[in-house]
Protein backbone atom coordinates (compact mmCIF):
# COMPACT_ATOMS: atom_id res chain seq x y z
CA UNK A 1 0.00 0.00 0.00
CA UNK A 2 1.56 3.26 -1.01
CA UNK A 3 -1.01 5.70 0.43
CA UNK A 4 -0.25 7.06 3.88
CA UNK A 5 -2.66 8.83 6.17
CA UNK A 6 -1.45 12.38 6.80
CA UNK A 7 -4.64 14.18 7.85
CA UNK A 8 -5.13 15.39 11.39
CA UNK A 9 -8.91 15.26 11.07
CA UNK A 10 -11.70 13.38 9.38
CA UNK A 11 -14.36 16.01 8.72
CA UNK A 12 -15.83 14.55 5.55
CA UNK A 13 -15.31 12.39 2.50
CA UNK A 14 -15.47 15.36 0.16
CA UNK A 15 -11.70 15.91 0.30
CA UNK A 16 -10.55 12.30 0.52
CA UNK A 17 -8.85 10.57 -2.38
CA UNK A 18 -9.86 7.07 -3.48
CA UNK A 19 -6.58 5.83 -2.01
CA UNK A 20 -7.26 7.37 1.39
CA UNK A 21 -10.75 5.86 1.49
CA UNK A 22 -9.35 2.45 0.58
CA UNK A 23 -6.70 2.79 3.28
CA UNK A 24 -9.42 3.28 5.90
CA UNK A 25 -11.39 0.31 4.56
CA UNK A 26 -8.31 -1.95 4.43
CA UNK A 27 -7.30 -0.95 7.94
CA UNK A 28 -10.84 -1.66 9.17
CA UNK A 29 -10.65 -5.10 7.57
CA UNK A 30 -7.52 -5.85 9.61
CA UNK A 31 -9.09 -4.59 12.84
CA UNK A 32 -12.32 -6.61 12.50
CA UNK A 33 -10.76 -9.67 14.09
CA UNK A 34 -10.14 -7.88 17.43
CA UNK A 35 -13.86 -7.97 18.24
CA UNK A 36 -13.87 -11.77 17.89
CA UNK A 37 -11.07 -12.40 20.40
CA UNK A 38 -11.58 -13.61 23.97
CA UNK A 39 -10.01 -10.32 25.11
CA UNK A 40 -11.55 -7.74 22.79
CA UNK A 41 -8.90 -5.10 23.26
CA UNK A 42 -5.52 -4.00 21.93
CA UNK A 43 -3.19 -1.52 23.67
CA UNK A 44 -2.73 0.75 20.64
CA UNK A 45 -4.24 3.99 22.03
CA UNK A 46 -3.19 3.44 25.63
CA UNK A 47 -2.72 6.80 27.31
CA UNK A 48 -4.69 8.70 24.67
CA UNK A 49 -7.87 10.50 25.61
CA UNK A 50 -10.85 10.86 23.31
CA UNK A 51 -13.71 13.27 24.00
CA UNK A 52 -17.07 12.35 22.52
CA UNK A 53 -19.07 15.53 22.09
CA UNK A 54 -22.63 14.86 21.01
CA UNK A 55 -24.57 18.09 20.75
CA UNK A 56 -27.32 16.21 18.95
CA UNK A 57 -28.98 12.94 20.00
CA UNK A 58 -27.35 9.69 18.92
CA UNK A 59 -27.44 6.11 20.11
CA UNK A 60 -25.75 3.94 17.55
CA UNK A 61 -22.97 6.28 16.45
CA UNK A 62 -22.14 7.26 20.03
CA UNK A 63 -22.04 3.67 21.28
CA UNK A 64 -20.06 2.58 18.26
CA UNK A 65 -17.41 5.29 18.76
CA UNK A 66 -17.25 4.62 22.48
CA UNK A 67 -16.71 0.91 21.97
CA UNK A 68 -14.16 1.53 19.20
CA UNK A 69 -12.19 3.79 21.54
CA UNK A 70 -12.31 1.23 24.34
CA UNK A 71 -11.24 -1.65 22.10
CA UNK A 72 -8.14 0.42 21.26
CA UNK A 73 -7.55 1.16 25.00
CA UNK A 74 -8.15 4.91 24.79
CA UNK A 75 -9.59 6.79 27.77
CA UNK A 76 -12.91 8.39 26.96
CA UNK A 77 -15.05 11.23 28.20
CA UNK A 78 -18.54 12.07 27.06
CA UNK A 79 -20.41 15.30 26.74
CA UNK A 80 -24.01 15.30 25.60
CA UNK A 81 -25.51 18.55 24.36
CA UNK A 82 -28.41 18.42 26.77
CA UNK A 83 -26.14 18.07 29.83
CA UNK A 84 -23.34 20.42 28.78
CA UNK A 85 -22.80 24.06 29.64
CA UNK A 86 -23.90 25.05 26.14
CA UNK A 87 -27.42 25.01 27.59
CA UNK A 88 -26.18 27.63 30.09
CA UNK A 89 -25.14 29.82 27.18
CA UNK A 90 -21.49 28.84 26.73
CA UNK A 91 -20.42 29.01 23.08
CA UNK A 92 -19.25 25.88 21.29
CA UNK A 93 -15.77 27.35 20.88
CA UNK A 94 -15.48 28.01 24.61
CA UNK A 95 -16.66 24.50 25.42
CA UNK A 96 -14.00 23.11 23.10
CA UNK A 97 -11.26 25.36 24.53
CA UNK A 98 -12.10 24.02 27.97
CA UNK A 99 -11.97 20.42 26.83
CA UNK A 100 -8.66 21.08 25.06
CA UNK A 101 -7.26 22.38 28.33
CA UNK A 102 -7.76 18.91 29.76
CA UNK A 103 -5.17 17.65 27.23
CA UNK A 104 -7.52 15.60 25.14
CA UNK A 105 -5.98 14.00 22.03
CA UNK A 106 -9.03 13.51 19.84
CA UNK A 107 -12.56 14.83 19.64
CA UNK A 108 -15.53 13.08 18.10
CA UNK A 109 -18.10 15.74 17.33
CA UNK A 110 -21.75 15.62 16.37
CA UNK A 111 -23.47 18.96 15.89
CA UNK A 112 -26.67 20.22 14.31
CA UNK A 113 -24.80 23.01 12.53
CA UNK A 114 -23.31 22.01 9.19
CA UNK A 115 -19.60 22.83 9.22
CA UNK A 116 -19.17 22.90 13.01
CA UNK A 117 -16.52 20.12 13.07
CA UNK A 118 -14.63 21.82 10.23
CA UNK A 119 -14.45 25.00 12.25
CA UNK A 120 -13.20 23.12 15.32
CA UNK A 121 -10.64 21.23 13.24
CA UNK A 122 -9.18 24.50 11.95
CA UNK A 123 -8.95 26.18 15.34
CA UNK A 124 -7.62 23.21 17.32
CA UNK A 125 -4.48 21.07 17.42
CA UNK A 126 -6.65 18.20 18.56
CA UNK A 127 -7.76 15.64 15.95
CA UNK A 128 -11.43 16.10 15.09
CA UNK A 129 -13.69 13.33 13.80
CA UNK A 130 -17.02 14.40 12.38
CA UNK A 131 -19.78 12.17 13.75
CA UNK A 132 -22.44 14.02 11.76
CA UNK A 133 -22.81 17.75 11.15
CA UNK A 134 -26.23 19.14 10.26
CA UNK A 135 -27.16 18.06 6.75
CA UNK A 136 -23.56 18.12 5.54
CA UNK A 137 -21.57 14.93 6.20
CA UNK A 138 -21.42 11.78 8.30
CA UNK A 139 -18.16 10.32 7.03
CA UNK A 140 -17.83 7.26 9.28
CA UNK A 141 -21.37 6.14 8.38
CA UNK A 142 -20.56 6.36 4.68
CA UNK A 143 -17.26 4.52 5.23
CA UNK A 144 -19.04 1.69 7.05
CA UNK A 145 -21.63 1.55 4.27
CA UNK A 146 -18.86 1.26 1.71
CA UNK A 147 -17.06 -1.31 3.85
CA UNK A 148 -20.24 -3.41 4.08
CA UNK A 149 -20.82 -3.29 0.32
CA UNK A 150 -17.19 -4.17 -0.38
CA UNK A 151 -17.38 -7.10 2.06
CA UNK A 152 -20.53 -8.47 0.45
CA UNK A 153 -19.81 -7.68 -3.19
CA UNK A 154 -16.02 -7.75 -3.25
CA UNK A 155 -15.87 -4.35 -4.95
CA UNK A 156 -17.53 -0.96 -5.30
CA UNK A 157 -16.59 0.13 -8.81
CA UNK A 158 -19.35 -0.40 -11.35
CA UNK A 159 -22.08 -1.25 -8.85
CA UNK A 160 -25.43 0.50 -9.07
CA UNK A 161 -26.26 1.94 -5.67
CA UNK A 162 -29.62 3.59 -5.05
CA UNK A 163 -30.42 6.00 -2.22
CA UNK A 164 -34.11 6.31 -1.49
CA UNK A 165 -35.86 8.72 0.85
CA UNK A 166 -35.03 12.07 2.34
CA UNK A 167 -31.92 12.99 0.38
CA UNK A 168 -32.32 16.68 1.16
CA UNK A 169 -31.66 16.36 4.90
CA UNK A 170 -29.33 13.38 4.70
CA UNK A 171 -25.70 13.82 5.67
CA UNK A 172 -25.39 10.05 5.20
CA UNK A 173 -26.39 10.41 1.54
CA UNK A 174 -24.00 13.32 1.01
CA UNK A 175 -20.98 11.50 2.45
CA UNK A 176 -21.88 8.39 0.49
CA UNK A 177 -22.24 10.35 -2.73
CA UNK A 178 -18.76 11.83 -2.31
CA UNK A 179 -17.18 8.51 -1.39
CA UNK A 180 -18.97 6.12 -3.74
CA UNK A 181 -18.53 8.23 -6.84
CA UNK A 182 -14.84 8.61 -6.02
CA UNK A 183 -14.50 4.83 -5.95
CA UNK A 184 -16.30 4.42 -9.25
CA UNK A 185 -19.75 3.28 -8.14
CA UNK A 186 -22.85 4.36 -10.05
CA UNK A 187 -25.10 6.25 -7.66
CA UNK A 188 -28.78 7.09 -8.19
CA UNK A 189 -30.79 9.11 -5.69
CA UNK A 190 -34.56 8.88 -5.45
CA UNK A 191 -37.31 10.56 -3.48
CA UNK A 192 -40.16 13.02 -3.79
CA UNK A 193 -39.06 16.21 -5.53
CA UNK A 194 -39.37 18.18 -2.30
CA UNK A 195 -36.79 15.89 -0.62
CA UNK A 196 -34.19 16.06 -3.40
CA UNK A 197 -31.57 18.78 -2.96
CA UNK A 198 -31.41 21.29 -5.81
CA UNK A 199 -28.52 20.57 -8.21
CA UNK A 200 -27.81 17.20 -6.61
CA UNK A 201 -26.56 16.08 -10.06
CA UNK A 202 -23.42 18.06 -9.32
CA UNK A 203 -22.31 15.15 -7.11
CA UNK A 204 -22.04 13.07 -10.28
CA UNK A 205 -25.13 11.03 -9.49
CA UNK A 206 -28.34 10.25 -11.34
CA UNK A 207 -31.61 11.60 -9.98
CA UNK A 208 -35.14 10.27 -10.21
CA UNK A 209 -38.49 10.59 -8.49
CA UNK A 210 -39.51 7.15 -9.80
CA UNK A 211 -38.77 4.37 -7.31
CA UNK A 212 -39.01 1.70 -10.02
CA UNK A 213 -36.28 3.38 -12.03
CA UNK A 214 -34.07 3.69 -8.97
CA UNK A 215 -34.25 0.05 -7.94
CA UNK A 216 -34.17 -1.42 -11.44
CA UNK A 217 -30.93 -3.48 -11.59
CA UNK A 218 -29.73 -1.96 -8.32
CA UNK A 219 -27.01 -3.92 -6.50
CA UNK A 220 -27.62 -1.97 -3.31
CA UNK A 221 -30.56 0.06 -1.99
CA UNK A 222 -29.58 2.34 0.86
CA UNK A 223 -32.67 3.71 2.58
CA UNK A 224 -32.78 7.01 4.36
CA UNK A 225 -34.99 7.64 7.30
CA UNK A 226 -37.87 10.05 7.07
CA UNK A 227 -36.55 12.49 9.64
CA UNK A 228 -39.54 13.68 11.62
CA UNK A 229 -37.29 15.94 13.74
CA UNK A 230 -36.36 17.88 10.59
CA UNK A 231 -39.89 17.88 9.20
CA UNK A 232 -41.13 21.06 10.82
CA UNK A 233 -42.34 22.08 7.42
CA UNK A 234 -44.21 19.52 5.39
CA UNK A 235 -42.38 17.97 2.44
CA UNK A 236 -45.11 15.53 1.45
CA UNK A 237 -48.87 15.31 2.09
CA UNK A 238 -48.80 12.45 4.59
CA UNK A 239 -46.61 9.63 5.89
CA UNK A 240 -49.02 7.17 4.34
CA UNK A 241 -48.74 8.77 0.94
CA UNK A 242 -44.94 8.72 1.23
CA UNK A 243 -45.03 5.03 2.11
CA UNK A 244 -47.33 4.30 -0.84
CA UNK A 245 -44.86 5.78 -3.29
CA UNK A 246 -41.46 5.11 -1.74
CA UNK A 247 -41.62 2.26 0.75
CA UNK A 248 -39.34 -0.68 0.05
CA UNK A 249 -41.38 -3.85 0.57
CA UNK A 250 -41.53 -7.33 -0.90
CA UNK A 251 -43.93 -6.13 -3.58
CA UNK A 252 -41.57 -3.54 -5.06
CA UNK A 253 -38.66 -5.98 -4.73
CA UNK A 254 -40.38 -8.66 -6.82
CA UNK A 255 -37.96 -8.04 -9.67
CA UNK A 256 -34.96 -7.27 -7.51
CA UNK A 257 -31.54 -8.31 -8.73
CA UNK A 258 -30.33 -11.51 -7.04
CA UNK A 259 -27.90 -10.68 -4.24
CA UNK A 260 -29.41 -7.25 -3.70
CA UNK A 261 -28.34 -5.56 -0.46
CA UNK A 262 -30.80 -3.51 1.59
CA UNK A 263 -29.06 -1.01 3.85
CA UNK A 264 -30.25 1.58 6.32
CA UNK A 265 -28.19 3.80 8.64
CA UNK A 266 -30.83 3.46 11.36
CA UNK A 267 -32.93 4.08 13.27
CA UNK A 268 -35.56 2.51 10.99
CA UNK A 269 -39.17 3.63 10.93
CA UNK A 270 -40.62 0.17 10.36
CA UNK A 271 -43.56 0.29 7.99
CA UNK A 272 -42.68 3.74 6.60
CA UNK A 273 -39.51 3.72 4.49
CA UNK A 274 -39.04 -0.03 4.90
CA UNK A 275 -41.47 -2.86 5.51
CA UNK A 276 -40.82 -5.19 8.42
CA UNK A 277 -40.55 -8.34 6.29
CA UNK A 278 -37.81 -6.85 4.07
CA UNK A 279 -35.99 -5.39 7.05
CA UNK A 280 -35.82 -8.84 8.64
CA UNK A 281 -35.47 -10.64 5.29
CA UNK A 282 -32.48 -12.10 3.42
CA UNK A 283 -31.52 -8.93 1.50
CA UNK A 284 -31.09 -6.91 4.66
CA UNK A 285 -27.53 -6.21 5.87
CA UNK A 286 -28.58 -3.56 8.36
CA UNK A 287 -27.09 -5.35 11.37
CA UNK A 288 -23.86 -6.09 9.46
CA UNK A 289 -23.58 -2.35 9.01
CA UNK A 290 -23.67 -1.89 12.78
CA UNK A 291 -21.00 -4.56 13.32
CA UNK A 292 -18.77 -3.13 10.59
CA UNK A 293 -19.15 0.39 11.98
CA UNK A 294 -17.06 -0.61 14.96
CA UNK A 295 -14.09 -1.73 12.87
CA UNK A 296 -14.35 1.32 10.60
CA UNK A 297 -14.32 3.71 13.58
CA UNK A 298 -11.38 1.86 15.10
CA UNK A 299 -9.54 2.31 11.80
CA UNK A 300 -10.25 6.05 11.73
CA UNK A 301 -9.11 6.49 15.34
CA UNK A 302 -5.95 4.49 14.65
CA UNK A 303 -5.01 6.38 11.50
CA UNK A 304 -5.67 9.84 12.99
CA UNK A 305 -3.75 9.03 16.18
CA UNK A 306 -0.47 8.86 14.23
CA UNK A 307 -0.87 12.32 12.80
CA UNK A 308 -1.82 13.84 16.12
CA UNK A 309 1.51 12.66 17.54
CA UNK A 310 3.29 14.47 14.74
CA UNK A 311 1.59 17.76 15.54
CA UNK A 312 2.61 17.33 19.16
CA UNK A 313 6.30 16.91 18.31
CA UNK A 314 6.60 19.90 16.06
CA UNK B 1 23.74 -2.14 -1.71
CA UNK B 2 27.48 -1.99 -1.02
CA UNK B 3 29.34 -4.92 0.55
CA UNK B 4 26.58 -7.47 0.80
CA UNK B 5 27.39 -10.99 1.84
CA UNK B 6 25.37 -14.20 1.51
CA UNK B 7 25.08 -15.74 4.96
CA UNK B 8 22.81 -18.68 4.11
CA UNK B 9 22.32 -20.22 0.67
CA UNK B 10 19.05 -21.70 -0.50
CA UNK B 11 20.20 -25.17 0.53
CA UNK B 12 21.32 -23.97 3.95
CA UNK B 13 17.95 -22.30 4.56
CA UNK B 14 16.17 -25.60 3.84
CA UNK B 15 18.58 -27.49 6.10
CA UNK B 16 18.06 -25.02 8.93
CA UNK B 17 14.28 -25.33 8.67
CA UNK B 18 14.44 -29.14 8.73
CA UNK B 19 16.83 -29.11 11.67
CA UNK B 20 14.69 -26.70 13.68
CA UNK B 21 11.59 -28.83 12.95
CA UNK B 22 13.38 -31.87 14.42
CA UNK B 23 14.49 -29.83 17.44
CA UNK B 24 10.91 -28.67 18.07
CA UNK B 25 9.74 -32.30 18.20
CA UNK B 26 12.70 -33.36 20.38
CA UNK B 27 12.08 -30.55 22.83
CA UNK B 28 8.43 -31.52 23.23
CA UNK B 29 8.36 -35.32 23.41
CA UNK B 30 4.99 -37.04 23.90
CA UNK B 31 3.05 -33.84 23.47
CA UNK B 32 3.27 -33.10 19.77
CA UNK B 33 -0.53 -32.91 19.72
CA UNK B 34 -0.26 -29.66 21.71
CA UNK B 35 2.11 -27.95 19.26
CA UNK B 36 0.79 -25.02 17.24
CA UNK B 37 2.68 -22.47 15.15
CA UNK B 38 2.24 -18.70 15.03
CA UNK B 39 4.26 -16.71 12.50
CA UNK B 40 4.91 -12.99 12.77
CA UNK B 41 4.10 -11.08 9.59
CA UNK B 42 5.62 -11.04 7.06
CA UNK B 43 8.77 -13.18 7.04
CA UNK B 44 7.86 -15.19 10.14
CA UNK B 45 4.48 -16.10 8.70
CA UNK B 46 6.11 -17.58 5.59
CA UNK B 47 8.63 -19.48 7.71
CA UNK B 48 5.92 -20.76 10.06
CA UNK B 49 4.13 -22.27 7.07
CA UNK B 50 7.39 -24.01 6.08
CA UNK B 51 7.80 -25.33 9.61
CA UNK B 52 4.20 -26.54 9.52
CA UNK B 53 4.78 -28.44 6.26
CA UNK B 54 8.06 -29.92 7.50
CA UNK B 55 6.62 -30.93 10.88
CA UNK B 56 3.66 -32.59 9.18
CA UNK B 57 6.00 -34.71 7.06
CA UNK B 58 8.16 -35.73 10.03
CA UNK B 59 5.46 -36.26 12.66
CA UNK B 60 2.71 -37.39 10.27
CA UNK B 61 0.09 -35.23 11.89
CA UNK B 62 -1.49 -31.81 11.41
CA UNK B 63 -0.35 -28.69 13.25
CA UNK B 64 -2.47 -25.54 13.58
CA UNK B 65 -0.96 -22.38 12.08
CA UNK B 66 -1.73 -18.77 12.87
CA UNK B 67 -0.51 -15.43 11.52
CA UNK B 68 0.17 -12.47 13.77
CA UNK B 69 0.51 -8.78 12.90
CA UNK B 70 2.15 -7.01 15.84
CA UNK B 71 1.57 -3.41 14.69
CA UNK B 72 -1.16 -2.62 17.24
CA UNK B 73 1.18 -3.69 20.08
CA UNK B 74 4.21 -1.64 19.04
CA UNK B 75 5.80 0.54 21.69
CA UNK B 76 6.75 3.27 19.22
CA UNK B 77 3.28 4.12 17.90
CA UNK B 78 3.24 7.41 19.78
CA UNK B 79 6.32 8.55 17.89
CA UNK B 80 6.13 10.60 14.73
CA UNK B 81 3.36 9.32 12.39
CA UNK B 82 1.87 8.37 9.98
CA UNK B 83 0.75 5.08 11.44
CA UNK B 84 2.14 1.91 9.88
CA UNK B 85 -0.25 -0.29 7.91
CA UNK B 86 -2.08 -2.87 9.98
CA UNK B 87 -2.57 -6.28 8.38
CA UNK B 88 -4.90 -8.99 9.56
CA UNK B 89 -4.09 -11.28 12.48
CA UNK B 90 -5.49 -14.75 11.89
CA UNK B 91 -5.41 -17.21 14.78
CA UNK B 92 -8.31 -19.57 14.18
CA UNK B 93 -7.52 -22.07 16.94
CA UNK B 94 -7.75 -21.81 20.72
CA UNK B 95 -4.25 -21.07 22.05
CA UNK B 96 -5.14 -22.12 25.60
CA UNK B 97 -3.16 -25.21 26.66
CA UNK B 98 -1.09 -25.20 23.45
CA UNK B 99 2.65 -25.24 23.04
CA UNK B 100 3.01 -22.21 20.81
CA UNK B 101 6.02 -22.10 18.53
CA UNK B 102 6.39 -18.40 17.79
CA UNK B 103 8.25 -17.89 14.52
CA UNK B 104 10.11 -14.84 13.22
CA UNK B 105 12.70 -14.51 10.49
CA UNK B 106 15.27 -12.31 12.25
CA UNK B 107 15.65 -11.93 15.99
CA UNK B 108 17.14 -8.51 16.77
CA UNK B 109 16.14 -6.11 19.58
CA UNK B 110 13.44 -8.43 20.90
CA UNK B 111 10.79 -5.70 20.79
CA UNK B 112 8.77 -7.45 18.11
CA UNK B 113 8.75 -10.60 20.23
CA UNK B 114 7.54 -8.63 23.25
CA UNK B 115 4.63 -7.37 21.13
CA UNK B 116 3.87 -10.89 19.93
CA UNK B 117 3.86 -12.30 23.47
CA UNK B 118 1.36 -9.66 24.59
CA UNK B 119 -0.81 -10.32 21.54
CA UNK B 120 -0.83 -14.11 21.97
CA UNK B 121 -1.84 -13.80 25.61
CA UNK B 122 -4.86 -11.73 24.49
CA UNK B 123 -6.00 -14.85 22.66
CA UNK B 124 -5.80 -17.15 25.67
CA UNK B 125 -3.34 -18.89 28.00
CA UNK B 126 -0.92 -21.21 26.20
CA UNK B 127 0.88 -23.89 28.21
CA UNK B 128 4.11 -22.31 26.97
CA UNK B 129 5.51 -20.21 24.15
CA UNK B 130 8.79 -21.22 22.49
CA UNK B 131 10.64 -18.93 20.10
CA UNK B 132 12.08 -20.00 16.75
CA UNK B 133 13.98 -17.66 14.43
CA UNK B 134 16.00 -18.32 11.30
CA UNK B 135 18.62 -15.70 12.20
CA UNK B 136 19.75 -14.31 15.54
CA UNK B 137 21.72 -11.12 14.90
CA UNK B 138 22.13 -10.04 18.52
CA UNK B 139 21.71 -6.52 19.97
CA UNK B 140 18.85 -7.45 22.29
CA UNK B 141 17.16 -4.56 24.10
CA UNK B 142 14.85 -6.80 26.16
CA UNK B 143 15.47 -9.99 28.13
CA UNK B 144 14.33 -12.37 25.36
CA UNK B 145 16.07 -15.59 24.38
CA UNK B 146 15.30 -17.90 21.45
CA UNK B 147 14.63 -21.63 21.84
CA UNK B 148 15.45 -22.56 18.24
CA UNK B 149 17.84 -20.72 15.94
CA UNK B 150 18.92 -21.39 12.34
CA UNK B 151 22.13 -19.36 12.55
CA UNK B 152 23.74 -16.84 14.86
CA UNK B 153 25.26 -13.93 12.97
CA UNK B 154 27.31 -11.26 14.73
CA UNK B 155 26.29 -7.97 13.11
CA UNK B 156 26.79 -4.30 13.67
CA UNK B 157 23.78 -2.04 14.02
CA UNK B 158 24.72 -0.31 10.78
CA UNK B 159 24.10 -3.54 8.93
CA UNK B 160 20.82 -4.94 7.65
CA UNK B 161 19.86 -8.60 7.51
CA UNK B 162 17.62 -9.63 4.60
CA UNK B 163 15.86 -12.98 4.77
CA UNK B 164 14.62 -13.75 1.27
CA UNK B 165 12.07 -16.53 0.94
CA UNK B 166 10.88 -18.04 -2.32
CA UNK B 167 7.18 -17.50 -1.48
CA UNK B 168 7.66 -13.73 -1.44
CA UNK B 169 11.07 -13.07 -3.03
CA UNK B 170 11.43 -15.87 -5.57
CA UNK B 171 14.31 -17.63 -3.81
CA UNK B 172 15.67 -18.57 -0.41
CA UNK B 173 18.71 -16.63 0.75
CA UNK B 174 19.96 -14.68 3.75
CA UNK B 175 22.08 -11.60 3.08
CA UNK B 176 23.87 -9.17 5.35
CA UNK B 177 24.47 -5.74 3.87
CA UNK B 178 25.54 -2.37 5.18
CA UNK B 179 22.49 -0.17 5.69
CA UNK B 180 23.66 3.04 4.07
CA UNK B 181 25.47 2.73 0.76
CA UNK B 182 28.36 5.18 1.08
Amino acid sequence: MTVQWTRKDLVGLQDLSAGEIELVLDTAKSLQEISLRPIKKVPTLRGRTVANLFFEPSTRTRISFELAEKRLSADTIHVAGSTSSTVKGETLIDTIRNIESLKVDMMVVRHSASGAPHRLARMSDVSVINAGDGINEHPTQALLDMFTIREKKGKLAGLKIAFVGDILHSRVARSNMWGLTRLGAKVIVCGPKTLLPPKVEAFGVEVTTDLKEAIQDADVINLLRIQSERQAQSYFPSIREYANSYQINSEVLKHAKPGLLIMHPGPVNRGIELSSDVMDGPYSVILDQVTNGLAVRMAVLYLLSGVRAKVEKE
Amino acid sequence: MNSSKIILSSEEVSKAITRIAHEILERNPNRTEQIALIGIRTGGAVLAKRFQDTLQVIAKREFPLGILDITLYRDDLSEVGPQPDVKETKIDFDVTGKIIILVDDVLYTGRTIRCALDAIIDFGRPECIQLAALIDRGHRELPIKPDFIGKNIPTSKSEEVYVKLREKDGKDEVIVASKDPV
